[in-house]
């Protein structure tokens, strides 16, 4: 187990498999959470049966992907997992509390009408709220934790601050701007079009945290300065933000044409060149400044067992998971279910 | 005020496991129910299975719900609250709980969408498979918590180096000593659980008068599983006691508040039915013990013995007093469960099962036995490990995160709160959904709301309003 495969090839597998989970979390479960932060724009009972409806069978299995991305780091990054959790603890406790209102917002809401009104609450309020601690935690770790002897060393608010708040807000703007795409994309009738509505100011705000981001963290972070700005790579980097662009303009057209496919996946577009862009940020590290991922990884053995498994498995979750979408597919109508 | 975090850490712990343990016991049981209700329904076309099986898989539903929120705080509290924990033993307890995701959770929560959306959606066949795939799914995230579980309490088949566990041999890992039996207890009891659900209400509906061949059916499934199950967790519990016996003595001289000693080596031993242990002076207050039969439960013999807790250095003891009263009050309950199946066991072969009559009102209230059995058995196992966190290799108390004792007094009062919101209404709602019980096709409220889980309690709360409740 001591050969260069298994002490550097290995982690670096596991790094993109996390970084695969995470990925297919946030577009899963980002168009579900965003249909609780738009859910407060529209007073209709109907339209937001609807909206609700239309991301009902999925969410359970899209919130998995969460528990995948946070076990998994357990399993390939006990080192890592053991110095963000605690160094994000209180917006990790909100973030899952938020999580627990939202999601049985989806079984009560019905349960309780006409008398429903909590639970409209509860649903708003915690997909925002869940997806506004999301992103303070990613915002958190890049800036940069407290460590030392390879354990956080902080105070309880040590994730407190401008840009994590920042960050958060970055991902309430995005997740509503995917349930937008999703919306214009699955439903008909006057939620489609009100959709469209929301989607521009949304794709603005996005974007202005995207430049935020990419100005800031150079900035104040000398690392990422010189990663970004070095020759030569700065021409090979000099790719990512060019596709951006391109890519935000592809969201711009989709909006204004009213293609909800085209907006739906240019956001997953800038959401990957986010996390490409995150992704080149950090590297080598995990929990950045301190522990890079061969120093987090688990031992090779216990890599090399779940990757076995992992293998087979994956193909075949996202198998059965492209099956419920299929199931479920096509437009649904004001009034309509799926029944 | 100095706040102890590991102290507030524990109780946060075992607040939110507590509340977890209750609905995965529940649906584990219930999604096999509802796939064996689909499986008769296809086979033999009796649509009252049929609306058996809708009428439950709403209350899954529900149950689901709560189980899913309240079992993603746990995938996130061993790295917040324990991150030692998650270092030390890391490398070999999380695969066990990768594998879990991978191979129990994707299956359960993906195809829970088909189970309670796809009933018009794909032929009959093909939504039994999707039954099925969940409840293969609870099924197998029992097998892989369980085995994680029971690793902490007898860790095998791994080497310590620089203090961090290593596995050596997975085979050993998953199947560790204690595993095997621990599961057969955990599964029964979560189908006895279910059962006597099921059972209880089913006793409900016949003194109703309402639905009452539905109800006919469910207190036969019920009890008849029941009738098999509760005399098998009899065995399968003395066998998990043996092998707690074998493999954590102090644990079961905790759950009898055995202090022995070297003047007390000799068997026999009494089985103490009543005690105040008293832990600072190494005895019990106030006892009230059957002579003899200690020795019988715990060796099978008249006259065997077995570790006293002063055989065990203090540090190393686990508290007595919650294990030995959880214990008994998990023997309590399957005793009368015990009880239960015997009288009903008499009153169907005389043929007088479905009378309206003591028995089936005594029924109607039994509901919480497996709940409270299962919630007993945890604390008493769990409890009983410690001080040890994996029993051996790491002390609870170095098992913490380092956070402060107000952050962690600040999320344990949030989680009090919000889970005394949450599942106060979730169980309201589902008292409700029982109190109305299935509506059967064809009057239109069913097909006009299908589309949610709930819808049918929905229009039970409105007809319940209607009706000047």
């Amino acid at each position: 187990m001591d050969s260069l495969w298994f002490t550097y090839y290995l982690p670096l597998i596991w790094a993109l498999l996390i970084g695969t989970a995470i990925v297919l979390y946030v577009l899963l479960d980002g168009f579900d959470l965003g249909m609780g932060i738009l859910f407060p724009h529209t007073k209709d009972e109907g339209e937001r049966d609807q909206m609700m409806n239309s991301v009902a069978p999925f969410w359970d299995g899209n919130e998995t992907w969460l528990i995948l991305g946070g076990g998994g780091l357990w399993v390939a990054f006990p080192k890592a997992y053991a110095v963000i959790m605690p160094g994000v603890y209180l917006p990790i406790i909100f973030m899952l509390l938020s999580l627990v209102f939202r999601g049985v917002a989806f079984e009560f809401r019905f349960v309780s009408k006409p008398d429903h009104r909590k639970w409209d609450v509860a649903f708003a309020a915690g997909s925002t709220l869940a997806a506004f601690f999301q992103g303070v935690v990613l915002g958190a770790v890049v800036y940069q934790l407290p460590v030392e002897n390879g354990a956080f060393a902080g105070g309880p608010l040590a994730w407190l601050h401008p840009f994590s708040i920042m960050c958060g807000i970055g991902m309430v703007a995005g997740y509503a701007l995917l349930g937008c795409g999703w919306l214009m994309m699955r439903t008909e009738g006057p939620l489609a079009r009100k959709a469209q509505g929301w989607a521009l100011p949304l794709l603005g705000v996005l974007l202005a945290f995207i430049a935020a981001v990419s100005i800031w963290t150079p900035l104040v972070i000398p690392r990422i300065a010189d990663r970004w700005f070095s020759l030569p790579q700065f021409y090979y980097l000099l790719a990512v933000p060019v596709l951006t662009a391109l890519v935000a303009f592809s969201a711009y057209r989709g909006i204004r044409a009213n293609r909800g496919a085209q907006t739906f996946f240019s956001t997953v577009g800038l959401f990957l060149l986010c996390f490409l862009g995150l992704a080149v940020s950090v590297f080598p590290y995990l929990v950045p400044a301190s522990v890079t991922i061969w120093e987090a990884a688990a031992a090779p053995e216990s890599q090399l067992f779940v990757l076995l498994g992992t293998i087979p498995l994956l193909p075949i979750i996202l198998i059965y998971t492209g099956f419920i979408y299929w199931t479920f597919r096509g437009r649904l109508k004001p009034g309509e279910g799926y029944h | 005020m100095e706040l102890d975090p590991i102290l507030l850490s524990r109780l946060q712990f075992a607040f939110t496991v507590s509340f977890h343990i209750i609905f995965p016991s529940f649906t584990i049981g219930l999604a096999a129910w509802i796939t064996t209700l689909e499986g008769i329904w296809l086979a033999t076309g009796n649509d009252r299975f049929h609306l058996i099986a809708r009428f439950w898989t709403k209350v899954f539903a529900v149950s689901f719900a709560m189980g899913v929120v309240s079992g993603i705080v746990m995938s996130y509290e061993f790295g917040t609250n324990w991150s030692r924990y998650s270092e030390v033993v890391g490398n070999v307890v999380a695969p066990l709980i990768g594998y879990e995701v991978l191979t129990a959770f994707f299956l359960e929560a993906t195809f829970l969408g088909l189970m309670l959306f796809g009933w018009n959606k794909v032929p009959p066949w093909l939504h039994f498979l999707a039954c099925l795939a969940v409840a293969v799914g609870t099924t197998l995230s029992a097998f892989w918590i369980l085995s994680a579980n029971s690793w902490m309490q007898m860790p095998a088949g791994h080497e310590v180096r620089n203090g961090i566990a290593f596995p050596v041999d997975w085979l050993k890992i998953i199947f560790n000593p204690t595993f095997p039996t621990r599961l057969g207890h955990m599964v029964v009891a979560a189908y006895i659980t279910t059962a006597f659900v099921v059972f209880a209400v089913g006793a409900r509906w016949l003194l109703q008068d309402k639905v009452v061949e539905e109800a006919r059916i469910m207190i036969r499934m019920g009890l008849g599983l029941l009738i098999v199950l509760v005399p098998l967790q009899g065995f399968l519990g003395d066998a998990s006691g043996l092998n707690t016996l074998e493999h954590q003595p102090v644990k079961v001289a905790a759950m009898e508040a055995h202090w022995g000693g070297p003047d007390d080596t000799k068997g026999p031993i009494p089985w103490v039915v009543f005690a105040w242990p008293n832990e600072a002076q190494e005895r019990n207050d106030f006892q009230i013990a059957i002579p003899y039969v200690g020795s019988l439960i715990l060796t099978h013999t008249l006259d065997g013995t077995i570790k006293g807790l002063k055989e065990f250095p203090p540090q190393d003891r686990p508290p007595v007093a919650i294990p030995f009263f959880t214990f008994r009050i998990m023997i309590a309950m399957w005793g009368i469960m015990m009880l239960t199946i015997l009288t009903g066991a008499v009153l169907w072969l005389r043929g007088r099962l479905f009378q309206r009559g003591l028995f089936l009102r005594i029924a109607s209230y039994l509901w919480p036995l497996g709940f409270i059995a299962v919630l007993a058995g945890w604390y008493t196992t769990e409890v009983g490990r410690q001080p040890w966190v994996a029993t051996g290799l790491l002390r609870t108390e170095d098992a913490m995160s380092p956070v402060t004792g107000h952050a962690v007094l600040t999320s344990l009062l949030l989680f009090i709160l919000v889970y005394g919101i949450v599942f106060t209404a979730g169980g309201y709602y589902i008292s409700r959904l029982l109190k109305i019980g299935p509506v059967p096709e064809g009057d239109g409220s069913d097909d006009a709301t299908a589309l949610r889980p709930l819808s049918a309690a929905q229009d039970a709360g409105r007809k319940a309003i209607q009706a000047g409740e």
